[in-house]
């Protein structure tokens, strides 16, 4: 039983990974290119420690946003503003660590701070809005994250610029040092060799397995995330049973707003310590695919973020050898997605059906007696 | 008696539509001469234009929506449509463009109902995949098909040809069978005369080199019309949406509506997004899609699950973009009228006795005429975003009054009960 449990959890999402591969093969083989060659390319490349730093710092940034995407979604909430939460936070908090100057952990803790609950803020209008007014928080957060970008252009624009500055480029004045976050490279380079070519692996690693460690506390260790849980497989049920809705509802935008908000940071912190046009975007709908392939499961949308991750930063390597197009790799993550919903759906009702036949053999070995 | 009816409803929206005009006139000669723009032909022709796409997906959202499927992989549709409809134009011509165009965006519309409808995948999961798997797919062609091209690169393509366009016979001094007949509108705006040239302007606009592509947009808000509230297929469609369970107990293949509609849903979105390429910039570029898949999404919301509504959203939401790209001080002087529209539904307010209301809409109309006094411009961040914060204020403030598809967003399996 168990054991039928575990090889229908694992065949949907490795299924969907080789029927992604083969698929994005196939696509190569049709525009004339060898998918083998790619493959062994981005292997040979991607194992590199290098590439694995890279790929730490990635995946850190979307582990974060698959977490915030993963608070919604456990009780179907579907936080789709994501995006506009964390530029809109990066942008303030870059704003505010800039502006301040205290000593040096207090100041990383400020600008932590001020992300998340500008995050959680914005989040927690489209909370409001579906609680008090009944709007549906796919059609408020969509509306919101072209509002919240909009504020961002308006606000780097006016009021946050750094006037001293006289390239084209518009930033945020620099964060003073006491405000940056150090790199780890120290820890790796015990294990292995020294890291070259000025890679650095980004410090903030550690708080993403810190938000990971509390999310699994979060939601089997405690009353709210035994709701938020609750709320997700059968809301009336919850509610039957004394989960208030709307303190749900609210709570879970909250907090996906406030993780949201932490979004932006590793880069911010520990690598351009300013807010500018250069700025990473596009990382909240990334942690929507991270979100889905991991199932919402705190280990799972690690094990998302660390593939998409090493996929993001082993594909510039197409662009050097042979002539396979890097897309390719970008094509390979959406089928992934599409393709694990699909298999988790398909697995669901096979499991569904399992037990429905299993529950009625019990009883219907029961029956005669 | 139906007759009289429908012209009396004929007659209603020409009075309305008058009466827009009307305000936006006022409004011009009060704040002249800060601008000029606000009433003219130059703007009801870029109006017209920006409306198109996203009435289209509009219209796909409609579609979709009308069968129970929501549809937020619209704008991965119409991103799909601006890619296969510039390529379609570049090897077949403009007119091909369209259709290729049309097919890639229904491709993405069937792939959004086999994981929807086949596999039961929450629509919205499947709308962000779709939404994740189009510029991706996209990018890739560019590079296959783009690169090489004189003009053409990874984000974008080689200059594309347009279908062409119509100047209206008479009225707009349109050509016919090879004698340039006077242009009337043109005449009478260029007297100045009070409203009537203003009505000219806008016709003028709207009459003079309409893009073949336009009228065949325009002419799809009837048709869906038709389609869906006059004929057994539309019903089967929508009682797909309102309730499957009873409809497939009538004999009506649910399943198969489902497929149908996404697919049109599918096809009128990227029917948009190729117009986008083809008609409205001449270039497939990347990006270019910029959101009107959402926004064709709020029009849905804005009009009530109607296509005419849609259509009247899609006026408003091309109008803001328009002049925002035309002249900047018009959009300003938009405050005054808008202050002053609040002041009068605050007074319609008083009147029904409805005082919570009508606080509201006065201080708002204080706020927005104070704004109007003390500033000179608009923010230029915030036309652009006109649509998301309309649509957010109807879903707050008149929610009461939608009325969305009873099974939208619902998983339907054949033969559940």
């Amino acid at each position: 039983m168990n054991l039928r449990r575990l090889v229908l959890a694992l065949a949907a999402p490795v299924g969907a990974f080789a029927f992604s591969v083969g698929l994005s093969s196939l696509v190569l083989l049709a525009v004339g290119t060898s998918p083998m060659e790619a493959w062994t390319e981005m292997l040979s490349y991607g194992t590199r420690l290098e590439t694995f730093v890279e790929t730490g710092n990635r995946a850190t940034q979307l582990y974060l946003a698959g977490v915030a995407v993963a608070i919604g979604f456990r009780m179907n909430l579907f936080n789709i503003g994501v995006e506009g939460q964390y530029v809109l936070a990066a942008l303030l908090a870059a704003a505010a660590g800039a502006a301040v100057d205290l000593p040096p952990v207090l100041h990383v803790a400020l600008i932590m701070a001020v992300a998340m609950a500008v995050g959680s803020a914005f989040a927690g209008v489209a909370g409001y809005l579906k609680v008090a007014r009944g709007v549906h928080e796919v059609i408020s957060t969509i509306m919101l994250n072209a509002i919240a970008l909009a504020m961002v252009g308006f606000l780097l624009r006016s009021w946050l610029l750094d006037e001293t500055d006289t390239t084209l480029n518009m930033k945020t004045p620099e964060i003073p040092p006491s405000g940056r976050f150090p790199q780890i490279n120290g820890i790796v380079e015990t294990f292995t060799r020294e890291i070259g070519r000025g890679r650095e692996l980004w410090g903030f690693l550690l708080v993403a397995i810190v938000v990971g460690v509390l999310f699994h506390v979060f939601l089997n260790r405690t009353r709210a995330g035994y709701d938020l849980r609750a709320t997700g497989i059968n809301p009336f049920a919850a509610e039957a049973s004394g989960v208030d809705p709307s303190a749900t509802v609210v709570r879970a935008m909250l907090l996906s707003g406030a993780v949201a908000g932490l979004i932006g940071l590793p880069e911010i912190l520990g690598d351009a310590h300013k807010y500018d046009l250069g700025f990473t975007r596009g990382l909240g709908f990334a942690g929507i695919a991270v979100a889905l392939v991991g199932r919402n499961h705190p280990g799972g949308v690690a094990v998302a973020a660390v593939l998409f991750g090493w996929l993001d930063s082993a594909a510039p390597i197409l662009d050097v050898v042979g002539d396979t197009p890097r897309e390719i790799v970008s094509i390979l993550q959406g089928v992934v997605v599409l393709s694990a919903v699909v298999a988790y759906e398909v697995v669901n009702r096979i499991r569904r059906a399992a037990e429905a036949r299993d529950a009625a053999a019990a009883s219907g070995a029961r029956a005669p007696a | 008696m139906t007759s009289t009816l429908r012209s009396s409803l004929v007659l209603r929206w020409m009075l309305a539509a008058l009466g827009v005009i009307l305000a936006l006139a006022v409004v011009q000669e009060l704040a002249r001469p800060e601008t000029t723009d606000l009433v003219s032909s130059g703007t009801a022709e870029s109006t017209l234009r920006r409306a198109v796409p996203i009435l289209l997906a509009g219209l796909g959202g409609i579609w979709a929506e009308r069968a129970g499927v929501v549809n937020i992989g619209l704008e991965g549709m119409m991103v799909l449509g601006t890619w296969f409809g510039a390529w379609g134009a570049l090897e077949f011509g403009p007119w091909w463009g369209l259709v290729i165009g049309i097919a890639g965006g229904a491709a993405g519309g069937l792939l959004h109902a086999v994981a929807t409808v086949t596999f039961g995948v929450d629509h919205i999961i499947s709308g962000v995949a779709v939404n994740i798997i189009a510029p991706a797919l996209t990018r890739f062609l560019s590079r296959e098909f783009f690169v090489d091209r004189p003009g053409g690169g990874l984000t974008q393509s080689p200059r594309v040809e347009s279908v062409g366009s119509l100047d209206v016979p008479f009225l707009a001094g349109g050509d016919l069978f090879g004698w340039t007949t006077p242009d009337i509108f043109h005449w009478i705006e260029d007297r100045s005369w009070f409203l009537a040239s203003d009505v000219a302007a806008v016709l003028g606009g709207v009459t003079r080199s309409v893009s073949w592509a336009t009228l065949l947009a325009l002419a799809l808000v009837p048709a869906s019309v038709f389609i869906l509230w006059r004929t057994a297929f539309g019903l089967r469609v929508r009682s797909s949406g309102e309730h499957p369970v009873a409809a497939n107990s009538l004999g009506v293949s649910v399943v198969r509506m489902k497929f149908t509609a996404v697919v049109v849903s599918g096809g009128l979105a990227g029917f948009g997004g190729a117009f986008i390429a083809i008609e409205q910039t001449g270039i497939y570029r990347e990006n270019q899609v910029q959101g009107r898949g959402f926004i064709g999404l709020a029009t849905v919301i804005f009009g009530n699950w109607q296509p005419v509504g849609a259509f009247l959203g899609s006026l408003l939401f091309g109008f803001a973009d328009a002049l925002q790209l035309r002249d900047r001080t018009a959009v300003h002087a938009l405050l005054l009228l808008v202050g002053v529209a609040l002041a009068a539904q605050a007074v319609r307010a008083v009147l029904q006795k409805r005082n919570r209301p009508a606080f509201l809409l006065a201080a708002a109309s204080v706020a927005v005429l104070w704004w109007y006094a003390v500033t000179e411009e608009v923010v230029s961040e915030l036309p652009p975003v006109t649509p998301h914060v309309a649509t957010l204020l109807v879903l707050v403030f008149a929610a009461g009054r939608l009325r969305p598809p009873a099974a939208i967003g619902l998983p339907y399996r054949r033969g559940q009960e």
